[in-house]
């Protein structure tokens, strides 16, 4: 326990101790702010054995800095803001070891600057491996600088750090005094690093070592791979180019904020995220909120140097000038496929011109086109935030100079990102012949005017291309999965017996019972896919004397092991989910909950949560209750197993009986859903089979199969929802955890009603969700069972996703659930791989009084910020799941080709979706695919019936959307890029393989 | 929490400088102001309060008078440039008059008031400057007010805010932190150990209640100690101004005022 003490802030230093500016409101008026510092000596200056300061904590830098070439008594680097902003990739590799000292200043200022990289460098501070003390020199009474009149924010930083470095250097000197008869104490050094020349030279000027960081770095025995790592800065030109003072700018300038906000809130620009074509890298869109179609942005200099994923600002052409998307489909691999990466010199100049005028003819348009399909179309004048990250790129080989494996020369060359949604990157490096076949990291730096390409620079390496390895690391970056292991702060939240944990004996003492009931002697088994570990949901019925029926859902209880605000709980709310790939799984709890204390296995006691209907026998519900509980399951069923025991009418025990009562309670709920207008949506789900566990090599791939067991868990997951998304919301309006699905917006089915009129002559009616599913189901071709799958698919496409809310943040009528037509809904039954259920489950016990809500929970900006963290990890996770499937399933059709030994590839059925005016998309829906035939010939193209020609030897042949078309499937890998690469070809109605 | 400032940052400091635990400067003018019997200026941090105590006086009002006691008539002044932004306060706005209903309920079982029976005290509480803990400061400023007019009383009347950031308890809030923060204001009686007001208008988890309410509790005492020290100095710069006078005040007498 603290002592509680009155500081003393003396008059006299009023000046240091008291800062006045003004702020100007939101509404305009300009308000003066007082604010107080009390400025103390007890800072420590976190050296170890420091007789000054007495920091005792573990985290302390030793006490004789590190050793390094320049300094032979050892060294601490103090960087300042520029590094951290250019260099974080620098300061986070693990080869950089030096003993920082990092300033309260520098993290201000990098939190101003950037939360992203503010939040990286927090998570730095955290790391182990790294030692990092933080001096809050703002506190210290040596080294509180306030700002001088004329001085802007920036130089009065730069001050600060200045006079702390020179602090440090003396209080070492201090602290270290040479004692008569010994030799003189080694006293290190401590090493300003920074980018800014000018802080440098006045660093210098006053008896500082400054270091620039390449300088710095040059010198370390590492020098060759932290080298790379350097990014690129415009402060002092690492190495100027020749060319860039003459060159000519590509790109507009852009627009100054304070342009772009005033635009903005004037209606006369718009903002929005800018998303890139993946058909067509010449091509993006920006939706904003003023038109119903997203804005067009065409050609390189409209998109005006956005990156998928930026917020932009666009601004809108005169509607004369508007224009359809196009429908072709272009690939950047080929099209740029000899832009010089060097761009030295006059070469590059005329190569330039070349490739713009190539460019050009690829943004033609036919003026005549299709009025109805006009879009709104702009150019981008101005980017509000960069969304840059790390890329898993691969390097482009024809962009190497040298291709001699031991050449250290630094080389400038091309690294081709692995999502079509992105532009190449130009990168230097020294290790180009190495990284040759690897899949590496790259982020982007910088952006000029007068590049073609962003800049970047190399992160690290991921492994060789194919490796499975490489693979599915490259895949969780690429969607943002957190896959490190568990640390140890969040294992140490577990329950100290491990594995033995079990359920304590039923008396009073043990707080596990408390507030629980006791529901052991219940029928209650699971019913889970074959092979699952986590089982998280277990259900009983039971026929009352009443005449009405019991039935249960009983969820495993994570709440009592994850408690709130624990770095359990911190991790589980960062991760999000638990996300699924073909062959791997990444858990969002440490596996021993969930895949032992928390999962309701069989044959053992196990806490749980439970919602308890009473029904009758015609589903309605009479009353609901929740309540924490211990159950015992009695079985784990897979859905076959259980489909056969139901059917099986040998089968006369209670279990049995349990099982059937559930199914014909599910069916009376599945058909008042059906009437309430719920949604039968479909995407294409495959499964993979693996040859074996330990070589995961996939054998083959099918289709998922549904039976009435599925739809038996379904419904009763959903019903529990739906009650626990009533009673949360009802006990906490303002912030409860809520999941809606807002209804699409017309717009987005016109295209789909468009092309079944006048493919098939169906009418798709989108005024309810009830019309959509009814005639959904009209949408059946005889010959052709597929088809309404085909264009259900498509119609789910169309379809906003669902989303989690916090019930106090959006208006109440708009909680619906479209897709269910559940007035309100939430998730609750599965804590184990989502959190936004270990929130509801909170909630819940709240609600019913079982255990207080934690503070966090109450606060309706936490649960929002909770939610957009979820809700985007919920959908990479999504992204990621099926990004694996596709990676198995392009290692299926390779493994089926080499076996077969036919090399001409797979031949499957497939439909076609789009027309190009230069190909077709098709979709192979046994394989759950989709792929883009080319033709290299001149076809005609219909937009207005969706239709394509193409010259045949028997005349001219006629494919349109929806037709049905068999195609050969092969894998091939890019010669450039080593892009694993599934190639189509037409093989019916007409071979397309020579055109 | 997308504000810029943090509230407590990793290394334990809140954004002034101080820590979890401790207290603003507090500085103590006991010096005469005028005409009233007995006035205090007291500061803590940037919050600055002016407290002049007039009576015990007969009271002007029939009405008001109370046959058996004194009656304590509080009254509340918000300078317009006290705040940031300036703003005039009206005599009957409700957060001014609750401050002062507060008070008043506050002082009435602490002063003496039955020494006085038929008489008023009048206090005028004057806001010079604002930067949260405003309560506290009234409170602690009248008490010190009272002492110096001479008027009977119990105990000491000490308050401190106390708040709480997600688990971590604060003591002594600025605006910043009152805005970000829940608190409770608690004003003890230090030599008693009695509660003489708990006051909170914003929710504060009812886990987290007990450790504050402990805290600014014991903070209190700590207070006291330093607005003990400003009364006994005051006391005796008195006393030894008087003595200087050399008219032979008995310096060991228990009343060396009436000696003369």
């Amino acid at each position: 326990m603290d002592q509680i003490t009155i500081k003393k802030r003396p008059r006299s230093e009023a000046v240091i101790t008291q800062r006045k500016f003004f702020k100007k409101t939101a509404r305009g008026k300009v308000i003066k702010v007082l604010r107080e510092r009390y400025l103390r000596d007890d800072v420590s200056c976190g050296i170890r054995g420091c007789i000054a300061c007495h920091s005792s904590l573990e985290h302390s830098l030793p006490a004789s800095g590190a050793p390094h070439p320049s300094f032979p008594n050892g060294h601490f680097v103090l960087p300042d803001t520029n590094i951290f902003l250019s260099q974080m990739d620098l300061m986070e590799a693990t080869l950089f070891t030096p003993p920082i000292i990092l300033l309260q200043t520098v993290m201000e200022e990098v939190r101003h600057r950037s939360l992203a990289l503010y939040n990286r460098l927090k998570a730095l501070t955290k790391t182990d491996d790294k030692k990092i003390w933080v001096f809050y020199n703002e506190y210290r009474s040596e080294t509180a600088v306030i700002r001088e009149e004329n001085e802007t924010p920036n130089d009065r930083n730069d001050r600060g750090i200045r006079k702390t470095t020179e602090w440090y250097n003396s209080h070492l000197q201090v602290t270290r005094p040479p004692i008569r008869g010994q030799a003189p104490p080694k006293i290190p050094a401590v090493v300003l690093l920074t980018e800014d020349v000018a802080n440098r030279q006045k660093a210098e000027s006053a008896g500082i070592t400054a270091f620039s960081m390449k300088r710095y770095v040059e010198s370390l025995p590492e020098a060759n791979q932290l080298l790379d790592l350097l990014a690129v800065t415009d402060s002092n030109g690492i190495e100027p180019t020749r060319a860039s003072g003459v060159r000519q700018p590509l790109y507009p300038e852009y627009l100054l904020t304070a342009t772009l906000a005033a635009g903005v809130k004037a209606g006369k620009l718009h903002q929005g995220y800018f998303n890139a074509n993946q058909y067509n890298y010449l091509e993006g869109s920006v939706p904003v909120p003023a038109f119903n179609k997203p804005v067009l942005l065409i050609g390189r200099e409209n998109m005006n140097r956005a990156v998928s994923g930026d917020i932009v600002v666009v601004e809108v052409f005169n509607e004369k000038e508007w224009k359809a998307p196009a429908d072709e489909v272009v690939d950047q691999d080929t099209t740029l496929k000899n832009d010089n990466a060097e761009e030295s010199g006059d070469e590059g100049e005329e190569s330039d011109g070349e490739m713009a005028a190539r460019e050009k003819r690829l943004v033609k348009f036919e003026e005549s086109a299709r009025s109805a399909e006009r879009q709104p179309t702009g150019r981008v004048v101005g980017i509000i935030k960069r969304n840059w990250r790390a890329y898993v790129c691969h390097i482009d080989s024809t962009s190497l100079t040298s291709l001699n494996a031991t050449s250290l020369a630094q080389q400038t060359v091309f690294a081709t990102p692995v999502s079509r949604l992105l532009p190449r990157i130009r990168l230097r490096t020294r290790q180009a012949p190495m990284l040759i076949g690897q899949k590496i990291l790259v982020t982007i730096d910088r952006w000029d005017i007068n590049s073609r390409y962003p800049e970047g620079h190399f992160v690290r390496s991921l492994g060789k291309v194919e490796s499975k390895e490489a693979e599915q690391e490259s895949l969780m970056l690429e969607f943002d999965v957190r896959y490190r292991p568990f640390g140890k702060a969040i294992l140490d939240c577990l329950p100290p017996e491990g594995e033995q944990w079990v359920v304590p004996l039923k008396d009073d003492v043990n707080p596990e019972w408390k507030n629980r009931e006791d529901l052991r002697q219940l029928l209650i088994c699971s019913i889970d896919p074959p092979g699952c570990q986590d089982i998280d949901d277990a259900l009983h019925a039971r026929p009352l004397p009443n005449g009405n029926i019991e039935a249960g859902v009983h969820i495993a209880d994570v709440s009592h092991f994850v408690h709130a605000d624990t770095p359990i709980d911190n991790e589980a709310a960062d991760r999000g989910t638990t996300v699924y790939l073909v062959d791997r799984r990444i858990d969002m709890l440490p596996s021993l909950l969930g895949t032992n204390l928390c999962s309701l296995r069989p044959f053992v006691e196990r806490l749980a949560f439970s919602a308890i209907w009473e029904l009758t026998p015609e589903a309605e519900i009479v009353n609901v209750r929740f309540t924490k509980s211990v159950i015992a399951s009695k079985a784990a069923f897979t859905y076959e197993e259980a489909q056969i025991r139901k059917d099986d009418p040998n089968q006369q025990d209670d279990l049995s009986h349990s099982i059937r009562l559930l199914n014909t309670l599910a069916k009376k709920l599945k058909e008042k859903r059906m009437k309430a207008g719920a949604l039968n949506l479909a995407s294409p789900e495959v499964k993979i089979y693996l040859d074996s566990s330990e070589s995961s090599d996939p054998i083959d791939v099918e289709q998922k199969e549904l039976r009435e067991t599925n739809s038996l868990v379904e419904e009763f997951m959903l019903l529990a929802n739906i009650s626990v998304a009533e009673k949360i919301q009802e006990t906490f309006p303002q912030t409860a955890v809520l999941r809606r699905h807002l209804p699409p917006p017309k717009a987005n089915f016109e295209k789909l009603q468009d092309i079944l009129m006048k493919r098939r002559g169906i009418k798709l009616d989108v005024s309810s969700s009830r019309a959509l599913a009814d005639s959904l189901d009209t949408c059946v071709d005889p010959q052709e069972p597929s088809f309404n799958t085909l264009v259900r698919i498509m119609a789910t496409r169309c379809m906003l996703s669902a989303e989690y809310f916090c019930s106090g943040s959006v208006a109440r009528d708009t909680f619906g659930h479209y897709g269910l037509a559940s007035a309100i809904y939430t998730h609750f039954t599965s804590p184990i791989r989502r959190y936004a259920d270990v929130l509801a489950h909170r909630q819940l016990a709240a609600a019913i009084g079982n255990s207080p809500l934690h503070p966090s929970l109450h606060s309706k900006s936490h649960v929002e910020h909770v939610m957009d963290v979820i809700n985007r990890r919920h959908r990479m996770a999504q992204m990621a799941g099926r990004a694996s499937v596709e990676f198995y399933v392009g290692l299926a059709l390779k493994g089926k080709n080499e076996r077969e030994a036919k090399g001409g590839g797979v031949k499957e059925e497939a439909f076609v979706i789009r027309t190009f005016r230069n190909g077709l998309s098709v979709f192979v829906s046994k394989l759950g695919i989709e792929g883009l035939v080319m033709f290299k010939k001149e076809i005609k193209f219909d937009a207005e019936n969706y239709t394509i020609t193409v010259p045949a030897p028997s005349g001219e042949v006629t494919i349109a959307v929806f037709d049905k078309v068999s195609v050969n499937i092969q894998v091939e890998k890019d010669k450039n890029t080593q892009r694993g690469k599934v190639k189509m070809s037409l093989m019916s109605p007409i071979d397309s393989s020579d055109l | 929490m997308s504000s810029r400032v943090e509230i407590l940052n990793d290394g334990g400091y809140r954004s002034d400088g101080r820590r979890q635990f401790e207290l603003r400067e507090v500085t103590i003018n006991l010096a005469q102001q005028g005409h009233a019997d007995g006035s205090a200026i007291i500061t803590h941090g940037l919050t600055q309060v002016l407290v002049s105590v007039f009576g015990p006086r007969e009271a002007k009002m029939r009405s008001q008078t109370i046959h058996d006691r004194a009656n304590i008539n509080v009254d509340v002044n918000v300078a317009a440039f006290s705040a940031g932004e300036r703003r005039k306060r009206s005599r009957g706005d409700k957060r001014i008059l609750e401050i002062a209903s507060t008070l008043k309920s506050t002082f009435e079982p602490v002063v003496q008031t039955t020494l006085y029976p038929r008489s008023q005290i009048d206090v005028y509480v004057t806001v010079l400057q604002q930067d949260g803990g405003l309560l506290q400061t009234c409170i602690n400023g009248t008490t010190l007010a009272l002492i110096n007019a001479g008027i009977p009383m119990l105990d000491f009347v000490c308050a401190v805010t106390g708040g709480v950031h997600s688990t971590s308890p604060l003591l002594d809030l600025t605006t910043l932190e009152e805005n970000d923060v829940p608190h409770v204001t608690v004003a003890i009686m230090p030599k008693t150990g009695k509660v003489a007001l708990v006051t909170m208008e914003t929710r504060l988890h009812v886990d987290r209640f007990e450790e504050i309410f402990r805290l600014a509790g014991e903070a209190g005492k700590v207070l006291h100690r330093e607005m003990k020290s400003a009364v006994m100095g005051r006391t005796s710069a008195l006393v030894d101004a008087m003595g200087s006078q050399g008219t032979g005040i008995d310096r060991d007498g228990d009343e060396p005022m009436n000696t003369a």
